[in-house]
């Protein structure tokens, strides 16, 4: 790559040990709820045990009584906070509505709703207090179903022209495949808890460690929210213990927690329990309607995707669910169209590939039918449909290689030996199924900024607000910094996830790895440029009569990109500059490219094997290939997949957000009984990372990792029960009563 | 959670004068349970008396050539002791089939049998539910019952017991053995745990002063043939939608006694000895399975959302009767079904 230097050490492309990992392993990483102040007073949130509504009245003396108890705020003595809806919407917030404001008024508007902060010495003293908190409600009638709202959803997202006409397209088709699949609410369930330490200071800023994905986001919705200067809030998060999306929105907990922090003036800790974490957002529940038309020699003539996502009330939240599949596969008819179902819940949000995960489910369950009905190779059938465009669009892709994701994946998992026929294949009294899926995602990329401080020693300091949260951006971008400094990675640290420090969107879409690491190679570039020139004041420098495109840094040295060694050391030039430091900020900056179409793309195929008479379920193996472009770090790049591939894995069998629609209520809000697979659910996962230069996304070729992984497995695991037992089962999850229903109806 | 006494008892006398003398108080073992229903704030005890230095950590032999397992022996000790695992490997695999390895480590033997329904309803104290707060109403009824009882069930409350070791228990002929302010008695294992009937709220025949000193498992342990299979909804840590213990004596191919309980089907671990009376006598094969499985399910009626219960109860009854008869019981390490 032009950019990097060719050292005989290069970090990025290899696999690298997370920086991070010893201060998370020995404890030493803190995350938000772990930062201590003195005094600190801390809260627990009371909540709504109704779905809609408003409260009656709201009886706080007996909490205030309990010895502790600092102070009990409702909406009737919160202290004063903005009023209108644009000061509440933060950065990821629908465009549409009016965001959720705690503690703001006398609604209640969806169950498990904060009605009260109790803020105390002791954490255990508010919880206790809470419980006396009585509350008198005017309930109202409330829908939590999608099914009851299907009819009256709202459209969001319908392209101007639809491609050709679908639905005559269909009538004529040879075969046609059409059916209904749906998709539960799911919750993210991160392993850390939201949490917020709020450090109160006399004349200081107030002081925000928030579980996060977006400092950045906080800070400004929470200066707008309470009306404040910049300077006046700092918000940080070094450390986030998982989120997949719970956390690129603020959260209640760091209103409330900053609002008891700044009426107190005292410092504040509000960690939410488990139960209060299905209180906040989630993957909507979506009802899918796939029809797909297609020919005999297997080439599609017709798809029509329509979809229907919860939201709430107050707030119109989707993402792009159907139009993944009018994009993926050639196909001169297409339509797709999303709704929401307003619903008495709170928001649905992001979660891992928000819209691919649930749409492209949809779509690959279709296309497995699709297989079925032209008793096709499901391989055979994506590869009849390939299409080298863009089909939404019309556009090449600055690179796809899904082509070889599918061959290079069919061949680690054996796939030519699979027999077309379901129930054709057992081991001893279980059956065994193959299934495949397509996954694509985009590749994005934002404006971000870096700073680098290098010093005389040969060290850098790499600045930004980026999150890493989880993901491993600490690492790549020691990665990317250590190499287009030419220092090895020890004398890379890394900053990241404060407020003050140089701009970075919220950490999501898979953006990150792409625009950070082009921030920290924008900003390499200056301190490069600094360093040439003080290198050509030197007496008789060797790079006198270089300019900028000749030198690179490497291996401590400032050298001939051709001559490496016409050299002078780092240390040597700003030694002779008199210089300490050398500082330098830039945002990235990549080429406007209209014609081109960016996404990612995996092939997932999954063996499972189902015990015919007792319907039990196991996912054996899965193989995903991926094509991401440039993998920056193999080793954590394949734990991104692997994670994501158990993700799916639960999506598929295990998770679901049960409600009790008569009251409104979730009923299963905790994580014994909300289920996500268990080590003893997972059995072989294997990545593939398939070679996919690509020189025109940006000049590292990044494209990202965080969701692709994801998208598809579910239909890979559906896929292969049907191969395995012959029942298509396209409500998830898949729990064996739904496989042995289906054994009967058979 | 409200706050609450401490106190810790020295002796088996003491805990009983100590909880006859406090009301509102509990005993605490390995907290597994309590903790969590107190932090929800379904329970609240005045008092907790801690229990968990009693010396009831023993297993140790009986006269009669069974044992007496302590009532404070944590679930995983009693799963690994040698004389479990050679004489009653169905009591020792059942253990394994419950909870993680680090709520076990927890777990007292005495504490798993008085460990409450996960019926959600009763953990949510923003619904009614009979269990918890008598004559609310049992919101299961008409709400989310996939995991409930096909058996025995009442009008007022249809929850299932949760425990997998208490199915082996019950298939043993196991017996309790409690003391309270009038002195020790034994309880049969089959009476031990009650029907929910109109008194949802009192799960077991335990006085409200008595204390679980022991479980007393008798000679036979049916240790060649003997199965113990759950089926739930991943491969660890999560309650049963149906247990099944099963143990044989075999002659020949023919059965000579037969053991078969059930778990989360009904508020009690779930016996039927015209079960086991159908299958002596008959030979060991799916024909004889089947007819005990049909038996023992005559009166099962489903709830709304748990109607595959009843077949799939049916077909783990023939599936781990024939691993019991084939000497192959169910591997609680490796999850795969035989
Ligand atoms: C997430 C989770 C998953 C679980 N999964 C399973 C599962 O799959 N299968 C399964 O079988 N179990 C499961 N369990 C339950 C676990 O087995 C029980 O919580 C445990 O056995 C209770 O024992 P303990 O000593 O901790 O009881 P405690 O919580 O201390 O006490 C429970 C009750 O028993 C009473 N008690 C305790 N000891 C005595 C005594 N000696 N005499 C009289 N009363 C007594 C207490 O007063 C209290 O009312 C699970 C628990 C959790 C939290
Ligand atoms: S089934 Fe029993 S425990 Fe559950 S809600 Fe009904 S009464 Fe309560």
């Amino acid at each position: 790559m032009s950019m990097l230097n060719n050292t005989a050490k290069t970090y990025t492309g290899t696999a690298t040990s997370r920086v991070d990992g010893r201060a998370k392993v020995t404890g030493a990483a803190k995350y938000a709820g772990d930062f201590n102040a003195g005094g600190l007073a801390y809260g627990a949130v009371v909540e709504a045990t109704i779905a809609r509504g408003r409260i009656a009245q709201i009886d706080i003396s007996a909490a205030r009584r309990v010895p502790g108890v600092i102070d009990v705020i409702t909406h009737e003595n919160r202290p004063k906070v903005a009023d209108s809806d644009e000061a509440w919407r933060d950065d990821v917030a629908p465009e549409e509505g009016s965001p959720f404001r705690p503690l703001y008024d006398d609604a209640i508007k969806f169950n498990q709703q904060p009605i009260a902060l109790v803020v105390a010495e002791e954490w255990e003293i508010a919880r206790y207090a809470a419980s006396f908190v009585r509350v008198d409600y005017e309930k109202q009638p409330f829908v939590t179903d999608v099914y009851r709202k299907r009819d009256d959803a709202i459209v969001v997202e319908k392209p101007d022209r639809p491609r050709g006409d679908a639905a005559k397209a269909f009538a004529a088709a040879e075969v046609r495949h059409e059916a209904d699949y749906f998709i539960p609410t799911e919750h993210h369930n991160p392993m850390e808890l939201f949490a917020t330490t709020a450090m109160w200071e006399a004349g200081g800023p107030l002081t925000v460690y928030d579980k996060t994905q977006g400092v950045r986001n906080v800070q400004q919705y929470l200066c707008s929210v309470f009306e404040k200067k910049p300077e006046e809030i700092r918000v940080l998060s070094p450390y986030v213990g998982g989120a997949f999306g719970a956390g690129l929105r603020p959260q209640y907990q760091v209103v409330l927690a900053v609002m008891a922090a700044l009426k107190l003036q005292r410092s504040m800790r509000l960690v939410l329990t488990r139960q209060q974490m299905y209180g906040l957002g989630y993957r909507p529940a979506t009802i899918e309607r796939l029809a797909l038309g297609a020919r005999r020699d297997g080439t599609l003539d017709t798809i029509t995707h329509e979809a229907v996502g919860v939201t709430s009330q107050f707030e119109e939240f989707s993402r792009n669910d159907t139009g993944w599949s009018a994009l993926l596969y050639a196909s001169p008819n297409a339509r797709y169209e999303h709704r929401v179902a307003p619903l008495d819940v709170p928001t649905s949000c992001d979660m891992r590939a928000p819209g691919a995960a649930t749409g492209v489910y949809a779509l690959e369950s279709a296309m497995d039918e699709l297989a079925v009905a032209l008793k096709m190779d499901p391989v055979e059938l994506r590869l009849r449909c390939y299409s080298d465009r863009d089909q939404n669009e019309d556009l090449p892709y600055t690179s796809k290689r899904l082509r070889e994701c599918y061959r290079e994946g069919a061949a680690a998992f054996g796939w030519d030996k699979r027999k077309v026929e379901p129930r054709s294949m057992r081991d001893g009294k279980s059956l065994v199924g193959w299934g495949m899926a397509s996954g694509v995602w985009e590749a994005l990329q934002m404006p971000t900024a870096v700073r680098i401080v290098m010093t005389a020693n040969g060290h850098a300091e790499v600045s930004c607000a980026a999150s890493d949260i989880g993901t491993g951006t600490y690492t790549i971008m020691a990665q990317v910094a250590a190499d287009s400094l030419g220092i090895p990675i020890e004398n890379v640290t890394v900053h990241l996830a404060d407020s003050t420090l140089p701009r970075a969107p919220v950490e999501g879409g898979s953006w990150m790895a792409a625009s950070a690491c082009h921030a920290v190679i924008a900003t390499a570039g200056e301190v490069r440029k600094e360093l040439l020139r003080l290198a050509k004041l030197m007496k008789g420098s060797p790079l006198a009569d270089a300019v900028e495109e000749d030198v690179t840094l490497s291996d401590g040295k400032l050298v001939g990109r051709r001559q490496t060694e016409r050299g002078v050391s780092i240390s040597d030039i700003m030694r002779h500059g008199a210089l300490e430091r050398i500082e330098k900020e830039k945002t990235n900056e990549f080429a406007e490219d209209k014609a081109h179409a960016r996404n990612t793309h995996s092939a997932v195929f999954a063996e499972v094997k189902v015990d015919e008479e007792l319907g039990v379920i196991r996912v054996t193996r899965v193989v995903s290939a991926v094509a991401a472009g440039r993998v920056l770090n193999p080793k954590t790049g394949r734990s991104q997949v692997m994670g994501a591939v158990v993700g799916g894995i639960g999506m598929a069998l295990h998770e679901e957000t049960i409600y009790d629609h008569g009251l409104g209520r979730i009923m299963n809000a905790n994580i014994a009984e909300y289920h996500v697979p268990v080590n003893a659910d997972i059995h072989d996962i294997e990545v593939i990372f398939v070679d996919e230069p690509d020189a025109l996304i940006n000049p590292l070729g990044i494209k990202g990792l965080g969701e692709i992984g994801i998208v598809g497995v579910a239909a890979a695991v559906a896929n292969a029960v049907y191969h395995a037992t012959g029942v298509r089962v396209r409500d998830l999850p898949i729990t064996l009563d739904k496989v042995l229903a289906g054994r009967q109806a058979a | 959670m409200i706050p609450f006494q401490y106190t810790r008892a020295n002796n088996i006398a003491d805990a009983v004068r100590l909880i006859a003398a406090t009301s509102g108080a509990k005993f605490i073992a390995g907290g597994t349970n309590l903790l969590d229903l107190m932090k929800d704030n379904v329970e609240r005890p005045t008092t907790l008396i801690d229990i968990s230095r009693l010396p009831l950590t023993s297993v140790e032999e009986t006269a009669s050539g069974g044992l007496r397992i302590g009532a404070l022996v944590p679930n995983s000790d009693l799963a690994w002791h040698p004389l479990i695992e050679k004489r009653y490997p169905l009591l020792a695999s059942a253990i394994l089939a419950g909870a993680s390895q680090q709520l076990r480590n927890m777990a007292s033997t005495g504490g798993n049998l008085v460990q409450r329904t996960r019926c959600a309803y009763f953990y949510d104290t923003a619904t009614p539910c009979n269990k918890r707060e008598p004559g609310s109403g049992c919101s299961a009824i008409s709400g989310v019952n996939r995991g409930h009882a096909i058996l025995g069930a009442s009008t007022s409350c249809i929850a299932t017991h949760p425990s997998d070791m208490c199915v082996a228990l019950v298939a043993l002929d196991a017996t309790v053995h409690v003391t309270g302010p009038n002195g020790a008695r034994a309880i049969p294992f089959a009476d031990f745990h009650r029907l929910a009937g109109d008194t949802p709220h009192i799960d077991t025949n335990l006085g409200p002063d008595e204390i679980i000193t022991s479980i007393e498992v008798p000679a036979k342990g049916f240790a060649s043939n003997h199965s113990y299979l759950k089926i739930r909804d991943r491969m660890s840590y999560a309650f049963a939608l149906i247990s099944v213990a099963a143990a044989l004596e075999l002659k020949d191919g023919m059965i000579q006694e037969a053991r078969l309980a059930l778990g989360g089907v009904a508020h009690k671990p779930w016996r039927n000895p015209a079960a086991e009376a159908a299958l002596r006598g008959r030979p060991a094969d799916e024909a004889s399975f089947a007819g005990a499985a049909d038996l023992l399910l005559r009166d099962a009626r489903p709830q709304a959302h748990n109607g595959f219960k009843l077949d799939l109860a049916r077909r783990a009854i023939i599936r781990t009767l024939s691993q019991a008869a084939h000497g192959t019981p169910q591997s609680q390490s490796n999850k795969t079904i035989q």
